[in-house]
């Protein structure tokens, strides 16, 4: 046997895989393997081409909030049920079991009050990891109750979607929700209340076409793809190729349903400004103010 | 003569028919009374198909309510208004012509109408665009309703659409922003808004015209949130399974009313609307006029606030 013949080898097999897979990430845009680290100083945006990799609504909460630990959830336990017993090759109580159990979250969405900025806000986070996001009488119910809550507190409200639209499994009850989301926005809107919608990749189907795209301003992460349709459905139905950059945030400034496309960096910095050229007050603010109506 | 059984699953009443047409031609031919023969036939007929048309599976409800023979909103609109003035466009951008609107008096009731239209034929289907409206079509809907909210005058939605366009113009005009917008100024427009689903339902599509007080649907037809034939790409890759799909999804108006959705179902005529336009088109006429009569009641504030706590309901979750 030759000298430089492995003779363990699994060894570098292991090892090779670990360094794929944990401590480097290949970017999808550029193909340039980012160091995890660095990933995450970097709020996972490739520092070389600003590529946006998904994220959980976790690593949302933690870049957003001014304080990581000083904020309320909202209807912690409010979740989804199977009302309709669906089951299609997979029954739809062990596919939310096992989405719990992946993300150790208990719906599609988080929604919190807490300070950004020095501004009480009310915060919903979707994620695209529970089911791919979608929407079911949960999702739609914890929307629905977060925007109440701002319209009672008198809050602003801040929407971050990721959804591939309303939930197959709850059939017409999700489809429901839209409409449900809808009518409370605007009751939110005829209160006066300020209403950010922020899409990231991929907002689509029936979250667009209800709540993502009824904010009084909309925001967008670089790249996100957004629309009602899916490609694949545009492709079949017309049967040519898509034009290029269709339905990606760009696209949608362009053609003028989106006001600003901005780098998650940015994010939390441009929804404090837009926030206090609306007047609200700084949370501080708003103590003493409590405070001196109490005298 | 051509049969008017035509679906598939209507077979056995198409040999019934045809048995009986035989039959008739045998008594001709030879010149011999056959009428005890054939009126045996007919009322076996009869029986049959009563029975056969209340005991559909879903998956033939949706195939009715796809008939190509089947009423579409301008059928009911010509039938049921004795004074009707269609409007035209968005002012942005087009006419859809998968949208139709207007104003229209019904027994002395001034009215808006909307509905979705599909066409009859290749020629009209493709004027139509099969009734799938693009966003024009959602906002001369809003436009429509907007005046109608002005004026005071209640609002009659008639549903009946495969989807929304999906198509890159469609997208690029904002599908999504025009259903977006037309849920959330129907959920609090402060006039009465009726809903009816007279064919299909399908999706964000259909519910971009279909927020209201009441939901009504006629027997034979289907409303959930994507097609049969999607949901069973989607969830069981493979589109044939659309039967199994629209068993789970629980498409029909008897199932919607299970769960609160729909709030009343309207009777066909046996074989379904296709087989008595004019019948049905006086029932859609007097069970409108008696839930109009109902809501023309409730002062717009309570109107309007019952609507958002109707939607506030629907659904199921545990906390």
């Amino acid at each position: 046997m030759a000298w430089f013949r492995r003779s363990a080898k699994k060894i570098l097999s292991t090892e090779r895989k670990s360094l794929s897979g944990d401590l480097w990430t290949k970017c999808p845009g550029c193909s340039e393997y980012i160091y995890r680290e660095e990933l995450e100083r970097s709020r996972f945006v490739c520092p070389t081409c600003s590529h946006h990799f998904s994220i959980n609504c976790r690593k949302y909460l933690e870049h957003l909030m001014d304080n990581p630990n000083g904020f309320t959830e909202l209807d912690p336990d409010l979740s989804s049920v199977d009302p309709l017993e669906f089951e299609a090759r997979k029954k739809y109580s062990d596919q939310l079991a096992a989405a719990r159990k992946k993300t150790g979250l208990n719906e599609a969405v988080l929604t919190v009050t807490g300070a950004v900025e020095g501004y009480q806000v009310v915060l919903g986070i979707m994620d695209f990891s529970f089911i791919g996001g979608s929407m079911g009488s949960a999702v739609g119910e914890k929307v629905a109750r977060a925007i109440d809550y701002a319209r009672e507190h008198g809050l602003p409200l801040i929407i971050i979607s990721a959804s591939g639209g309303a939930r197959m499994q709850e059939a017409a009850l999700s489809l429901m929700q839209m409409a449900k989301t809808s009518a409370k926005l605007s009751q939110f809107s005829q209160s006066g209340g300020l209403y950010i919608s922020v899409l990231t990749d991929p907002t689509t189907g029936g979250v667009t076409a209800s709540f993502a795209m009824l904010g009084d301003i909309i925001l967008a992460e670089p790249g996100a793809l957004i629309g009602f349709a899916g490609a694949r459905v545009i492709k079949q139905t017309i049967g040519e190729e898509l034009p290029e950059g269709f339905q990606r945030a760009e696209f949608l400034r362009e053609k003028g349903f989106v006001d600003h496309i901005v780098h998650r960096s940015d994010l939390k910095n441009i929804l404090g400004q837009l926030i206090g050229f609306f007047g609200y007050p700084k949370k501080a603010l708003r103590n003493e103010q409590a405070a001196d109506s109490d005298q | 003569m051509a049969s008017k059984y035509t679906l598939s699953f209507e077979k056995p009443l198409q040999e019934l028919e045809e048995k009986i047409e035989a039959t008739k031609r045998t008594a001709l031919e030879r010149g011999i009374d056959m009428s005890k023969e054939i009126e045996g036939l007919e009322s076996k007929l009869e029986k049959t198909a009563a029975d056969f048309y209340q005991n559909l599976t879903r998956w033939q409800r949706v195939q009715m309510a796809r008939h190509s023979e089947r009423p579409y909103t301008l059928d009911y609109i010509e039938r049921i208004t004795s004074f009707w003035f269609e409007m035209h466009g968005d002012r942005h951008f087009a006419d859809d012509k998968a949208v139709v609107g207007g104003l229209a008096e019904i027994d002395g009731e001034q009215v808006v109408i909307i509905g979705q239209q599909k066409g009859r034929g290749t020629r009209d289907n493709l004027f139509r665009n099969f009734g799938m409206p693009r966003p024009e079509g959602y906002r001369k809907a809003l436009r429509l309703m907007n005046l109608a909210a002005r004026f005071n005058r209640p609002v009659i939605s008639f549903i009946d659409t495969p989807g929304a366009y999906p198509g890159i113009g469609a997208e690029e005009r904002g599908q999504a922003e025009a259903i977006a917008r037309n849920l959330m100024v129907m959920s609090t427009l402060p006039v009465p808004i009726i809903i009816l689903v007279i064919g299909e339902g399908a999706s964000g599509g259909a519910l971009g015209m279909g927020v209201g007080d009441r939901l009504l649907m006629l027997e034979n037809t289907w409303f959930s949130v994507i097609s049969p034939e999607g949901c069973a790409s989607i969830l069981y890759r493979d589109a044939s399974k659309a039967e199994e799909a629209a068993d789970a999804m629980r498409v029909t108006p008897q199932d919607l009313m299970e769960m609160g959705v729909c709030d009343r179902i309207l009777p066909e005529p046996p074989g379904g609307a296709h087989r008595d336009a004019d019948t049905v088109a006086a029932t859609v006429k007097s069970i409108l006029m008696e839930t109009l009569a109902e809501l023309k009641e409730i002062p717009p504030e309570k109107l309007v606030a019952t609507r958002v706590s109707r939607y506030e309901r629907l659904g199921q979750w545990q906390e």
